[in-house]
């Protein structure tokens, strides 16, 4: 495979990466610990939302940024075509 | 059926169904013993990976600890899974292209270096030790309460199970009996939580139970914060860490999971490069399952513990009081000799109830019946002492359930533990037959040989386990801030830097490796062992505590590698163009040992 196009590949990764691990970091640093004051205002049922995205909610998005990345990347290797088999 | 009856009767059969997957699935080649071939499919691997991960500690001592801590819990919560994130996305897809059996193997082979290699074996080797003798402490505990035998005999029951399968079958006997042990476990963990959930909430789905209201109408959450004040305990919902220690020890397990030799060597154990990401995908479905009902549980254990103790006489306690007290785990001093239960926090003149860490009976009984103790009490209010550990073990019992369901949480706890001690013994002898001895000491050793060593490290290891599940060492739990720690400030940066960084060379790796272990160690050896009584958050570098050091000792590693790799000579071509191929799948071929 070229190496300019291997470049774009990484490049494109990285791009997803950097989404995902934001969002990853938003969840569970942001709304579970750094904003979970103001956040606990807020009521979900029983819970304070601050209180419900450190116990449970951050854990969700997690499982969920997992295989948004592998759909993501299932396509992008087809389409780069370094998909195995 | 009585519960004992029950007990033999369910953990008699999963231990024959975890013998009978041994034999079957009995190892062949080294291949086999190391990475099962490399042949075990995304779903079944994510759930071996689940039962690995949940170790004694997730499945018996996290809901109780959450249970005291409150909020200040949800570290382990977000910390246990958000590190299968950083798995997936940045280590898993990448160390499976590699296609070697080992993690001291990436380290060797992508720094050109066998004194990184060597640094990666001592880490992996104290790691996992730290790690399995945790492990022996959890079997002995259920043993001990719900088979009544003695903890010796319990270990050793459970160390020749391990034994049978683990040096027969190696890691596929290891990996089809955790899948089965992940059912166990899952189930026995659930049953309880779902029959709590009804009876309390009304609502069968733990996950949402715990925010709904009891039979009064009073939000169950709302309804602990308020026992909480009254009794002077620090509110649930808001805890009582400083924010950046609550920070620092979420980054630290996070990345300490994703650093830690057992759980990565499971994705060298799939097909394919794009098995590895989905696979870790799978793991943390099966692993969010246990991991969103443990708040659940623990709120429940709570409002239940408080309820059916604080300020009741002794008299009039249920019989799983009295069986828990006999195990040591749970004591009540008559300070005031009114014969009632006075559970305060510290906040209403709480506290420890005696000094020292653990009750020593005396033998005799006081006028209620309590076993009597030769601690000093200590001049608060508080009568009661609670270890975390029985939370899990006793929210059957507390809750009333039926019987079965107390004997299917005994054979969970062994499951639970059982999985991850195999898990952590499979990477001990590997580290040990395949690091050491094939790569370093002997490279000429037949395959036959290679495995015969194999299976001699883990026997050997499981002895070692054994020893200090009988003789448990004061410090097993400092130590597992130390397992992570470590992991933390060691593996994950280097193995992300060799992915990510191409620039990176052996001096780098080799000079940041050794300064974050250092820290790291430093840190916490100073504030755990030699100097206890400063451990406190005002004599804390930037108020983080030894739990959380390993961040720092991550960030330390990072910026020393960066610097010295920047002014020594970069790495030679083919360890380059050895990095640009493990950046797409394609050509991904079987694990093999060259």
């Amino acid at each position: 495979m070229e190496k300019a196009k291997l470049q774009e590949y990484w490049k494109i990764n990285l791009g997803y990466l950097i989404g995902l691990l934001v969002a990853w970091f938003v969840v569970s640093y942001g709304f579970g610990i750094l904003l979970v004051e103001p956040l606990n205002a807020i009521r979900l049922g029983g819970f304070k939302l601050g209180f419900w995205f450190a116990q449970q909610g951050s854990i969700y998005v997690f499982v969920v940024l997992i295989f948004v990345y592998v759909s993501l990347m299932n396509k992008l290797d087809r389409k780069f075509d370094v998909h195995e088999d | 059926m009585s519960v004992q009856l029950w007990t033999y009767l369910i953990v008699g059969l999963t231990f024959a169904i975890y013998i009978a997957i041994a034999v079957w699935a009995k190892a062949g080649s080294t291949k086999e013993f190391y990475v099962a071939g490399a042949g075990v499919p995304p779903i079944m691997n994510g759930m071996a990976t689940a039962a690995d991960w949940m170790s004694a500690a997730s499945f018996i001592s996290m809901a109780g600890l959450i249970s005291f801590m409150g909020y200040d819990g949800s570290v382990y919560l977000m910390g246990w899974t958000g590190g299968y994130v950083l798995l997936a996305l940045l280590l898993a897809p990448y160390l499976r292209k590699f296609g070697k059996f080992t993690v001291p193997d990436f380290v060797g082979d992508r720094y050109y270096s066998n004194t990184a290699r060597t640094v990666a074996i001592i880490s992996a080797l104290f790691v996992s030790f730290t790690y399995v003798a945790g492990q022996m402490r959890g079997v002995g505990v259920v043993f001990s309460r719900f088979l009544e035998v003695d903890i010796n005999t319990g270990i050793i029951i459970g160390m020749t199970i391990v034994f049978f399968y683990a040096v027969l079958g190696g890691m596929k006997g290891i990996t089809y009996t955790q899948v089965a042990q992940y059912w166990v476990l899952i189930f026995a963990y659930m049953v309880p939580a779902i029959f709590l959930s009804i009876m309390i909430a009304g609502n069968a789905i733990p996950q949402l139970g715990f925010g709904g209201a009891g039979s009064d109408g009073v939000y169950l959450l709302d309804k602990l914060d308020n026992l909480h004040t009254e009794l002077g305990f620090a509110p649930y919902t808001t805890g009582s860490k400083p924010m950046i220690d609550v920070f620092a020890i979420t980054v630290a397990l996070m990345v300490g999971t994703a650093g830690l030799p057992h759980v990565i060597v499971r994705f060298f154990t799939v097909p394919k490069v794009r098995d590895a990401r989905v696979s870790a995908g799978w793991a943390l479905v099966f692993i969010a399952l246990l991991y969103t009902t443990a708040p659940a549980i623990a709120t429940f254990a709570r409002l239940n513990l408080i309820d059916t103790v604080s300020n009741k006489p002794y008299a009039e306690m249920p019989d799983w009081f009295r069986k828990w007290e006999k195990t040591g785990l749970l004591a009540w001093m008559d300070k005031n000799g009114d014969g009632n239960i006075q559970y305060f926090g510290k906040k209403a003149n709480g506290g420890d109830p005696f000094e020292g860490t653990k009750p020593l009976f005396t033998k005799e009984t006081g006028k209620s019946g309590e076993l009597l103790m030769s601690n000093k009490p200590t001049d608060n209010a508080n009568e009661l002492f609670i270890d975390k550990d029985i939370m899990v073990l006793a929210n059957p019992e507390i809750g009333q359930l039926p019987n079965w369901v107390i004997a299917l949480v005994a054979a969970g706890g062994l499951a639970a533990a059982l999985s991850t001690a195999a898990g952590l013994l499979l990477v001990i002898s590997t580290s040990i037959s395949h690091d050491l001895i094939k790569k370093q000491l002997n490279p000429n050793i037949s395959e036959g040989a290679e495995l015969m060593y194999a299976r001699i490290a883990v026997a050997v290891a499981i002895l070692i386990a054994g020893y200090f599940g009988i003789n448990p060492p004061g410090f097993v739990a400092e130590v597992v801030a130390f397992a992570f720690g470590l992991a933390a400030a060691s593996f994950f940066p280097i193995i992300i830097l060799g992915i990510f960084s191409k620039r990176m060379n052996k001096e780098g790796a080799i000079a940041g490796m050794l300064s974050g272990l250092l820290f790291t160690a430093a840190y916490i050896v100073y504030f755990k062992f030699m100097n206890p009584a400063m451990n406190k958050p005002e004599f804390w570098f930037l108020g983080i505590s030894p739990e959380g050091i390993g961040t720092i000792g991550m960030l330390v590693n990072v910026a020393v590698s960066f610097v010295v790799s920047r002014i020594t000579p970069a790495p030679p071509e083919e360890i380059q163009e050895l990095v640009d191929s493990l950046r797409y799948p394609k050509g991904a071929g079987e694990a093999s040992a060259h």
